[in-house]
């Protein structure tokens, strides 16, 4: 059987466990043995965008040094997923050594429903879910790696499913990691235009494939008592 | 108010701004009609992408030999008859041109757009030799009316409607109240007419400079930046060093991704051409040009191998109105000539400490560095500029509610080397929460996450209770 790794992500761990337990039901139905890294925790993002620098580098080093090229890694984040492919070039620029393992692994970082579609080739998981559904395209899948169809994709191949499009879906909702507790004003000002259109959509279920564009979303769609409910994509695609 | 930090000052006007629908309106809906109009646009021109490459490597190459096309500029500039003044600092910039006018005894001067200006504050400096100062660009003369600076670096009265121009405009110039955009351009241009005609000096800035022939292009849509360097007797352009290109073939691709990109145009309406003042075959034209060309912290920007690419700038202003933050608050809050992602990223090397802080006003989308149409990488010069920010003492100095988060950032971090004890810590936090956990959500919590649930509801550390029917089996 083929193996994969899979990086659950601190804040899927903390506070999405269900996401992680997602995924690998749906990677082993398709008949890969998933193995979950566990000798590391975060990617370093969190210390990395808020310019903590020398933190962000020692999460990486954790994180290079817990798996090895030649397995795919699959990340359900597109933010997390994004700072392995993409960011860690910059942040490990003055780390020879460990910016050469960070190299090796690129290739072999997917996340998740770029792994699905891009690299195993199915769209079809079998899911049933008879809702209406609004997709969140979070910014770092969309414009880091450039994931804009794959969820859409799976999306469309649910059973019951009624996909409706999200007005000015392609704007950020405001997250930003520690921008959401820094500037929690307009963070906030940005949710409310995001949960606005979100209700507008007619969708009673929003997901996305980043656990802090749902928390997010989530916490303001909670707060305002919305009956949409929010899921991380692999949480549908899992659904029977 | 005035002892406040910047930082400070920053969160105090942003709260205003963003408690102030009426405002939130206006630049939703200006930035929205801007958008769609810039998607139209490009849309309907193919080669659009390979110019915007073209474009960026022009600009790639003009920065890598900045002094070469510098010297290169002046050696031009003063065969073509202009005097050329090489400006360190704001405050150069401000004494020189303050002496020109002196020494000319000018009284009025007339400004056609300029951000630059805007940067040394040229106007207070004017003022101080006792001239008078008109704004010509419609946006700069509301604000200029108001009292205010630009809240945009292209749009500068964006934060107005045209209601509030027109009662601004019945206030203060007496003409009958109205809020047709035609009405109140004409109101402007009769009271600006007779200003053109009575200056001694005019100023503008500069889009282009083209090195090779010391030519100035200036492109603007009403023409009043025309006036302002033809009409007077003396014309100042003002320019960054950032501005120089190496050949006249070189423009027409800024020229194809500028207008397209700043206000959805084909081509603005003016693009002036500027090689001098008159000859003396020639029958008008100002007797006396100056060129101010100022570093002004361009050069700290052109050191650093990272932040070099913000000269690549070209002042379009789309990035402002892509940006989340900035739809939200507007761009008075930032403090800044340049406020909005560009801003956030020029400001702190322009203005230093007073600005160290906007690189975190931003959720880094990335919806910036897709609309620039020089492919500017903003969001990476945002944290590029995020880990000098967090080295530098004044971020000692900054509101606690950030040095909380920054420390609990640094804590978690930590604490996320051991995975196990990390894993183990959040087991117990799943303890201590569940108690008070509602559907999953807690209302609120301490700080540093109390910001947060003063406006949205937190998840549940260990998730949300499976609900009968809905969690997947």
């Amino acid at each position: 059987m083929t193996e994969v790794r899979l990086f659950s992500t601190c804040l899927a761990e903390e506070f999405f466990p269900a996401v992680p337990e997602a995924v690998v039901r749906i990677l082993e139905g398709l008949r890969l043995s998933v193995r979950p890294i566990r000798r590391a925790f975060c990617c370093g993002q969190a210390a990395f965008n808020e310019g903590l620098r020398e933190q962000a580098i020692d999460l990486a080093r954790r994180f290079v040094e817990s798996c090895e090229p030649g397995t795919p890694i699959v990340i359900p984040s597109g933010s997390c997923a994004s700072m392995v492919r993409v960011f860690y070039a910059d942040l490990l620029r003055d780390e020879p050594a460990l910016a050469e393992r960070a190299a090796a692994l690129r290739p072999w970082i997917y996340e998740f429903s770029q792994f699905l579609v891009g690299v195993l080739k199915v769209k079809y998981l079998g899911a049933r879910y008879e809702r209406a559904v609004a997709y969140h395209p979070s910014c770092h899948l969309l414009r880091e790696l450039r994931v804009t169809n794959e969820p859409l994709d799976l999306l469309s191949a649910v059973s019951g499913i009624r996909l409706v499009a999200l007005p000015r879906a392609e704007e950020c909702c405001g997250f930003g990691g520690s921008f959401s507790v820094k500037f929690p004003h307009i963070s906030a000002a940005i949710l409310e235009d995001k949960c606005m259109q979100i209700e507008q959509s007619g969708a009673d279920t929003v997901t996305a494939a980043d656990c802090g564009c749902l928390m997010q979303i989530g916490g303001g769609l909670h707060r305002r008592k919305s009956r949409v409910e929010t899921l991380h994509l692999a949480e549908i695609l899992a659904r029977r | 108010m005035r002892s406040q930090k910047p930082a400070q000052r920053f969160i105090v006007a942003s709260q205003a701004a963003v408690a102030d629908s009426s405002l939130r309106g206006k630049i939703e809906n200006a930035t929205g009609r801007h958008l769609e109009q810039l998607a139209l646009t490009r849309a309907a021109f193919a080669p659009f992408e390979a110019e915007r490459d073209a474009a960026r490597q022009i600009k790639h190459d003009a920065i890598s030999r900045l002094d070469e096309l510098l010297f290169e500029l002046r050696t031009r500039l003063e065969k073509n008859g202009c005097k050329v003044f090489f400006a360190a600092t704001a405050a150069q910039a401000r004494q020189y041109v303050a002496g020109v006018a002196r020494a000319a005894g000018v009284k009025r001067v007339v400004k056609g757009k300029s951000m630059t200006a805007e940067e040394v504050g040229l106007n207070a400096a004017l003022e101080g030799v006792g001239a008078q100062v008109f704004e010509t660009d419609l946006g700069e003369f509301i604000v200029q009316l108001r009292g205010e600076h630009p809240s945009h670096i292209l749009t500068p009265a964006i934060h107005l409607s045209r209601q509030d121009v027109g009662a601004l405009f019945h206030e203060k110039l007496g003409v009958p109240q109205s809020d047709d955009p035609q009405v109140l351009t004409a109101a402007a241009r009769d009271h600006l007419r007779n200003v053109f005609l009575s200056a001694d000096m005019g100023i503008t800035g500069v889009n282009f400079a083209v090195a090779e022939t010391g030519t100035l292009v200036v492109v603007e849509n009403e023409g009043n930046g025309r006036l302002a360097h033809t009409m007077p007797p003396i014309y100042v352009a003002l320019m960054g060093i950032e501005k120089v290109i190496p050949k006249l073939g070189d423009l027409s691709h800024f020229l194809e991704v500028l207008a397209r990109t700043a206000t959805g145009q084909k081509l603005t309406a003016y693009t002036s051409f500027i090689s001098g003042p008159r000859r003396q075959d020639e029958a008008d034209g100002p007797q006396e040009m100056h060129v101010v060309i100022l570093d002004n912290g361009r050069g700290a920007m052109l050191a650093d191998p990272v932040l070099r690419e913000a000269l690549y700038c070209i002042r379009c202003g789309a990035c402002l109105n892509v940006c989340p933050v900035y739809r939200q608050i507007g761009g008075h809050a930032y403090a800044s000539a340049y406020p909005g992602p560009i801003g956030a990223v020029v400001s702190p090397a322009i203005f230093g400490p007073p600005a160290a802080h906007l690189p975190f006003a931003s959720t880094l989308c990335g919806a910036c560095r897709e609309v620039c149409p020089v492919r500017i990488d903003i969001p990476r010069l945002l944290l590029h500029l995020r880990w000098n920010a967090t080295q530098a003492p004044e971020a000692r100095e900054w509101p606690r509610p950030w040095r909380r988060v920054t420390r609990g950032i640094a804590r978690f971090s930590r604490l996320a080397r051991h995975p196990r004890l990390a894993r183990l810590t959040g087991r117990i936090l799943r303890t201590l929460c569940r108690p008070f956990a509602r559907n999953g959500y807690l209302r609120r919590m301490p700080p540093p996450f109390s910001g947060w649930t003063r406006f949205r509801d937190f998840p549940t550390p260990g998730g949300r209770p499976h609900q009968p029917g809905s969690g997947p089996k």
